[in-house]
């Protein structure tokens, strides 16, 4: 991409600016400018396209260090980077667990290196995520982290998540984020527990195992004070609750991921393992139940919740099979497909969910907008009417996506990372 | 044994002929006609096997078994012996397994006296290619040790594709190798007589026999 | 799905009597001296168990041979089975031997439908997880209809775990189709709260359902379920849903008592009562054969083209 270059004629939707019009945008020595400030820009015609902040994930899983058989650092990059990503959340949930400063920095070099996206590691709240002594949060902080997880794991006491909460407050905008999940109603279950898990023969994971531990962490939100952020909600009872607290004023957002908006248990009767997901696909109401949360704001972003697996590891039968689904490459797509698209949720309300609140929640400067003069370019053009079909080959290493085969109607054209044009025509450019 | 028709509902086991309309066979035989038959070939069995002391009919399900039992009736009507019956169905011993699209539908075998040294008459209403018999053989075979096995069918109509003959006939009828013979009789069809349709053309069904 | 037989839902009641009526034939071959016919021969079947249960595979193998196909056993003890070949391996290397039909029995519920992915031939569940053993209600509704005439408005009981069992699945299932009224009963947490949606009923007192039974089905019940705390011990167990010898007595004159063995004598059942005459659990067994044989000839003795797929859809009759 030359060092100036002129994006005309998108719709620039900018939530953060309050912004939803055709508008020129100019990139000049990696910052937004002006549009008129270089009349010798290289021009892109962007007609038909939209631009906006460039989409940043709160949760994903990036595998390295441990298992770069699965994805790497560069290749979750690159998966990012084509989905419209301009910034990830590596949780560290690897192998060294991220829960000192040697982790995160080497994470982060890695992700410099890479180019393509800002990697913006996830520090643990307990060390090996064991759930008992608090990591160390100040070094980390000064290694540049701002949000903590046990990630695949819930802290498995009130007294620790209390401390977590309590101790965060020390620093400036962490945010504790929480898988919720009650290990012992949960123990065993392979999918949603209802009619569907019963009839197919697979232990399951009833809602509650969900709901009692939201439960359990608004109410020590409420007491310890901090800032509470809620994984990928799967239940309907999740959202109520999240609605209420909230009203109450306790300092709580949430995500959900697109397949949870998406998919249900319905689609579990193939046993096709790409479904398998933790938390699980659970029935018709509780998707449409997440859907309305995210229309209403009470669940505040998208994230994806990218988890790779090793083919041969999924293909086997489905209880053997691990947990998870990719999503970087095909976020965006699957949002504008099956709720844009079909009039459930605004094109604006998708990129506020997708870039702007995640933005605003790590604390992202660079990212989530406003796209105004003097600010670093990271932003992503995307057709919202093309379509295509999720098919290998992918950027990211693994290949386990619960849209696969899927036709979609929505997909990435350019993305800018730091003023540098890292997807051209939806092609990775390094 | 005859063939059947795709389109015709199934009575238990063994469908009938008569509720089908087509352009309508030409009737080769009728029922005084086939009763003659049978009265003839029943006077040949016991000619040929000086009495029916040492015959078992063992008829080809579907419709030899009824045939079978006709001929058993006769001799008892004529000379006062009563010759076992049985039915076999050769479902399982045919050539044709997995050449057709569905698995061949089967019917009840029921052979519930020895064989072992009797001369076995082997009922069938039709004779055409001669693997039907041939199945029933091997199927006999497996049944114990016959010292004999005669055939008798109600109708020939040539085209045989195995070496193999009968030794009383109701009918020799001449046919081209494309059209179909079919036999109704009142036990399943509801009347007695001897069909002769065109060729059929999609699905023909040459009753292979 | 015409191909494979997977689940009891891949068949509807057309093909289920079609099943039956095809091992009644099959039952004759097993009454005559030579108990065997050529409708297979030069077929190859597979028995592929990843659990071990000597009973259902050797009632396949019979059932293989009877009908003069080649049998090849893969069991877990010394094959690449348990040496930890995956699933999809295994599938491939029966594949490239020639398997017509893949006979499978796996711990994991759905590995029968995921190895379909990979192999051409037919496949046959045995039984996955708590899923499905599709041949084992067939069987059962098979002796139910020989002793008693009927399947429709029979009034039939499942006794025991049904949450783990995937006999009570694919009987429930089945008797459903088949026009009969099934109650399941036993203690609430073995029972799966949304059973009801299957169109059955649901009791937790066995003495209460008895009087108004044709069959009563024993299940199973596993002591390591106890151990996970669904009851709290097999003495409570067995003194509440055990089918004893008084209890025995409160079932109608010519009720059948039912199980798909094996028994745990003294728990689910007396010993005296699994003796008893109306305890037709040796017939199902002998009628396992002629069912299986007929699954097998059903599903392999057509050629399975394009116009119409083989298996056991009731469809046109021979030529």
């Amino acid at each position: 991409m030359a060092e100036r270059t002129l994006f005309r004629g998108a719709r620039v939707i900018d939530p953060a600016a309050g912004r939803d019009e055709v508008a020129d945008v100019l990139v000049a020595d990696e910052v937004i400018a002006s549009p008129d400030a270089a009349p010798n820009a290289t021009v892109v015609d962007c007609g038909g396209l939209v631009l906006a902040p460039g989409l940043v994930d709160l949760h994903t899983h990036v595998r390295e260090p441990g298992r770069e058989d699965k994805e790497t650092v560069e290749t979750a990059s690159r998966a990012a980077a084509l989905g419209g990503f301009t910034a990830i959340s590596p949780m560290a949930n690897t192998d060294p667990v991220a829960d000192s400063a040697a982790v995160i920095h080497e994470v982060r070099e890695l992700g410099a290196r890479a180019g393509l996206v800002d990697v913006l590691p996830v520090g643990a709240i307990t060390r090996g995520l064991e759930g008992e002594t608090l990591a160390e949060m100040g070094e980390m902080v000064e290694a540049g982290v701002r949000m903590f997880s046990d990630d695949g794991r819930c802290v498995p006491t009130g007294r620790v998540l209390r401390n977590a909460l309590s101790y965060a407050r020390t620093f400036d905008g962490v945010v504790i984020a929480e898988h919720c999940e009650d290990a012992s109603l949960a123990e065993g279950g392979h999918m949603h527990e209802g009619f569907h898990s019963y009839s197919l023969g697979l232990a399951g994971q009833p809602r509650e195992a969900e709901e009692v531990a939201v439960a359990r962490d608004l109410a020590v939100a409420r007491l310890a004070g901090g800032r509470l952020h809620l994984c990928h909600l799967s239940s309907a009872g999740s959202v109520e609750m999240v609605r209420r607290a909230k009203a109450e004023g306790i300092r709580v957002t949430a995500e959900v991921t697109p397949h949870h908006v998406v998919f249900s248990d319905e689609d579990l009767v193939t046993y096709d393992t790409n479904f398998k997901v933790n938390p699980p696909l659970r029935s018709p109401d509780d998707r449409d139940a997440l859907v309305r949360g995210l229309v209403d704001g009470t669940i505040d972003a998208v994230a994806t919740d990218h988890a790779p697996h090793a083919v041969e590891e999924k293909e086997a039968e489905f209880d053997l099979a691990p947990f998870g689904t990719i999503g970087l490459e095909t976020a965006l797509a699957a949002i504008l497909t099956h709720l844009v698209h079909p009039g459930h949720l605004s094109l604006v309300r998708a990129v506020e969910a997708l870039s702007t609140t995640p933005a605003r929640i790590l604390g992202a400067p660079d990212h989530g907008g406003p796209l105004e003069p003097g600010r670093r370019a990271s932003l992503v053009l995307f057709d919202p009417d093309a379509e295509w079909v999720v098919e290998p080959p992918f950027g990211s290493k693994s290949r386990n996506s619960a849209f696969s085969g899927r036709a979609l109607r929505g997909r990435i054209v350019h993305t800018v990372y730091g003023g540098t044009m890292v997807v051209a025509d939806g092609k990775a450019q390094r | 044994m005859a063939d059947d028709d795709d389109a015709l509902p199934r009575a238990a086991g063994r469908p009938s002929l008569m509720a089908s309309s087509g352009p309508g066979p030409s009737r080769l035989m009728d029922a005084t006609e086939i009763g003659r038959a049978l009265t003839r070939v029943a006077h040949e069995i016991l000619e040929r096997n000086k009495g029916a002391e040492r015959v078992v009919f063992v008829g080809i399900a579907a419709r030899g078994d009824d045939l079978a039992r006709r001929l058993a009736g006769e001799i008892e009507r004529i000379e006062g012996t009563r010759v076992p019956v049985g039915a076999l169905d050769i479902t399982f011993y045919r050539d044709d397994i997995g050449m057709r699209a569905e698995a061949p539908e089967v019917h009840e075998t029921r052979i519930d006296f020895d064989i072992n040294g009797r001369t076995i008459v082997l009922v069938d209403d039709v004779l055409f290619t001669g693997r039907t018999i041939r199945s029933a053989m091997d199927a006999l075979i497996d049944f114990g040790r016959p010292s004999a096995i005669q055939l008798a069918v109600l109708v020939d109509r040539g085209h045989r594709q195995l070496p193999i003959r009968a030794d009383f006939v109701g009918k020799n009828l001449p046919t081209r190798v494309d059209e179909d013979v079919r036999v109704a009789i009142r036990e399943v069809d509801g009347e007695d007589a001897v069909l002769l349709d065109e060729a059929l053309g999609v699905g023909a069904r040459g009753g292979e026999t | 799905m015409n191909r494979h037989l997977l689940s009891i839902q891949d068949v509807d009641a057309e093909d289920i009597v079609r099943v039956l009526d095809t091992a009644e034939s099959f039952r004759e071959v097993g009454s005559r001296v030579i108990k065997k016919v050529p409708a297979l021969r030069g077929r190859t079947v597979v028995n592929l168990f990843y659990e071990d249960s000597t009973r259902t595979r050797i009632s396949f193998e019979l059932a293989a041979k009877r009908l003069s196909a080649d049998v090849i056993n893969f069991s877990t003890s010394g094959s690449s089975v348990a040496k930890g070949e995956s699933l999809k391996d295994t599938a491939l290397t029966l594949q490239a031997m020639g398997a017509d039909a893949i006979v499978i029995r796996h711990s994991s519920s759905g590995a029968p439908l995921t190895l379909t992915r990979w192999v051409n031939g037919s496949v046959l569940n045995a039984g996955d997880g708590t899923h499905e053993h599709p041949t084992q209600a067939l069987l059962d509704l098979y002796t139910m209809r020989d002793r008693l005439g009927r399947l429709e408005g029979l009034r039939v009981a499942i006794v025991g775990d049904v949450l783990h069992s995937r006999v009570a699945r694919s009987l429930s299932f089945a008797l459903v189709k088949m026009g009969a009224e099934t109650t399941l009963v036993g203690p609430p947490t073995l029972i799966p709260p949304d059973a009801p949606a299957w169109g059955v009923e649901v009791g937790h007192d066995l003495e209460a359902v008895l009087p108004k039974l044709d069959v009563c089905y024993l299940l199973r019940v596993q002591k390591e379920r106890q151990r996970q705390r669904y009851f709290p011990s097999v003495r409570e167990y067995s003194r509440l849903f055990g089918l004893t010898r008084s209890r025995v007595g409160l079932l109608p004159e010519e009720a059948l008592v039912m199980h798909p063995g094996p028994m745990n004598r003294g728990i689910e059942i007396d010993s005296d009562v699994a003796d008893l005459p109306r305890a037709v659990i040796e017939e199902q067994v002998t009628n396992g054969i002629a069912i299986r044989m007929s699954l097998l000839y059903l599903l392999l003795g057509g050629s399975g083209s394009a116009a119409e797929p083989a298996g056991v859809r009731a469809g046109t009759a021979d030529g």
